[in-house]
């Protein structure tokens, strides 16, 4: 089966701070959860882009979900980005609205019929555990609450993948098992997870796939996370 | 289009003195303006006012028959510049005089004044050049002693007309291009405010003209308050000086109509302009 997101040798050349990513190619299945890994400034964020359409390639072809970087038109991005749950480290959500506000207002801004709104929040609200503080201000959850609204605002036009940019990066211990089981439960249900992360215990612990970044090239891709401790990047 | 009201309004319901001082600005700068062209629209009449007198003064010969006279009126009414040609009695033209220098009345004596036609132009050829031109063709005919148009005095005016009427189209893209400017930042600002709205808007998917319509709406809207404030501020000023130094015009009601039109549409594109600038770099420039 052909991937839902898939890389052909793809460069990524930024005019003033130079190549982000060299000759990657990589490939996600339907329902696959992939961490990205590697350090600052590696590319993982570049990738994440690449993948929402925020950058095109420099060289080679980004594909999501039968969508091209060498053929889509623009007005094609928005309705990609319909299909893509994206989630960042510091959450990114309206500070003046409430919770369910802030979850509604992804479906309002993309067109959705007032009367399924109401509905639709309430169910993502329970689906991340927020139920209870659907009026609540932002100011008034904790750093693991607000990732979680923002997980419920990304899964509002039921994405196909969701992409992750260190999305616990801001988090406690915690904090971070808890929104890493909601997006293991996300993809329990059939969503593909790309996460970016430089948590590596919580890929050793999990033993799912990793990419791993060095300088914009792909230094691995697999499941063998003994590498962190052989090499001695692991305490 | 309903959610683009709402979101303008929640904007301006959030962010009341931002929306305040945005509608202000624009209000001022049209302000500026708007005096700038009260000045100018009444330059502009007083100066008509003082080109209607442009005229042409035939001094007949006294030998002058009745013929060669009406042949004259006729001839001088059918010339394409001339709007009206008429006879003035050694009489008539005492009269006149009389009551225009009242001072000389006593010396004025009907054999001063010698029988004349006054020729009058038609605007736009009320220029040195054509009242020369129209002088020079009458002066040919026989029975003509002398033509006076005050030469000096038409050319005199004529480079005032230009000179105003350059220094006030100068002066008046100046203003307009300081307003658009002011404008264009006071609703950058709008925009920059908003910024993480429109992140997010386009995040989760949201056409750029979903993203752009509600700035579009709250442009358009504060313009057209700003113009109408601004045309208020300026009646205001037209009437105070109207009542304290100077009889002044107010403007016409097209011109109104333009001033409120002109609000709206650099509220309109002023928008549009800085959205789709935001648009353009809103993402590249995240880490």
């Amino acid at each position: 089966m052909a991937g839902i997101v898939r890389l052909t040798r793809v460069t990524k050349e930024y005019p003033r701070s130079g190549v982000a990513l060299r000759n990657v190619s990589c490939e996600v299945d339907k329902g696959e959860f992939v961490f990205l890994t590697g350090p600052s400034g590696s590319g993982k964020s570049t990738l994440l882009k690449l993948l929402s359409f925020v950058e095109r390639p420099t060289e080679g072809e980004v594909k999501v979900s039968g969508y091209s970087s060498a053929t889509i038109k623009s007005r094609e991005i928005p309705m990609l980005r319909r299909r893509l749950g994206i989630v960042f480290q510091d959450f990114r959500l309206l500070q003046d609205r409430t919770i369910e506000a802030n979850v509604a207002f992804a479906l309002e801004v993309t067109g959705v019929p007032k009367a399924n709104i109401g509905p639709r929040v309430a169910r993502l609200l329970t689906q991340v555990g927020l139920a209870s503080k659907a009026t609540a201000m932002p100011h008034e959850l904790s750093g693991g609450e607000l990732q979680r609204v923002a997980i419920a605002r990304a899964l509002a036009n039921d994405p196909f993948v969701l992409l992750a940019d260190e999305p616990t990066g801001n988090l406690d211990e915690r904090a971070t098992r808890g929104v890493f089981q909601l997006l293991r439960d996300i993809n329990a249900s059939g969503t593909a997870v790309m996460m970016a992360t430089h948590d590596l215990s919580l890929i050793e612990w999990s033993g799912l796939r990793y990419i791993e970044l060095e300088q914009g090239n792909l230094v691995y891709d697999g499941t063998d996370a003994t590498r962190f401790t052989a090499d001695g990047r692991r305490r | 289009m309903r959610l683009a009201i709402r979101e303008s309004l929640l904007a301006f319901k959030r962010a009341p003195l931002l929306g305040i001082l945005s509608i202000t600005t624009i209000a001022f700068s049209l302000f500026a303006f708007g005096l700038f062209g009260l000045v100018a629209v009444n330059l502009q009449s007083a100066l008509r006012d003082v080109e209607n007198r442009v005229e042409i003064r035939v001094f007949l010969a006294d030998g002058a028959t009745e013929e060669a006279i009406a042949t004259m009126l006729g001839d001088a009414s059918a010339f394409p510049e001339v709007a009206e040609a008429g006879f003035v009695s050694p009489d008539s033209g005492l009269a006149r005089a009389r009551q225009e220098l009242p001072e000389f009345k006593d010396v004025l004596d009907v054999a001063v004044l010698p029988a004349s036609i006054e020729v009058r132009l038609k605007e736009g050829f009320r220029d040195p050049i054509h009242v020369k031109d129209v002088a020079s063709r009458l002066g040919k005919y026989p029975s003509v002693d002398e033509v006076r148009y005050g030469e000096e005095w038409v050319e005199k005016l004529h480079k005032i007309r230009t000179i105003a009427a350059v220094a006030g189209s100068g002066l008046g893209l100046v203003f307009a291009l300081v307003a658009i400017i002011i404008i264009g930042s006071t609703i950058r600002m709008a925009v920059l405010a908003r910024a993480r709205e429109i992140e997010i808007m386009r995040l989760v998917g949201a056409t750029d003209w979903f993203v752009r319509s509600p700035y579009l709406i709250d442009g358009l809207v504060k313009g057209l308050l700003g113009g109408g404030l601004a045309i208020l501020l300026t009646w205001l000023a037209n009437s105070v000086i109207s009542r304290n130094l100077v009889q002044t015009t107010f403007f016409e009601p097209w011109q109104i109509a333009a001033g409120l039109t002109a609000g709206a549409l650099i509220g309109f594109f002023g928008s549009a302009v800085s959205v789709g600038r935001h648009l353009k770099q809103a993402w590249r420039e995240e880490g």
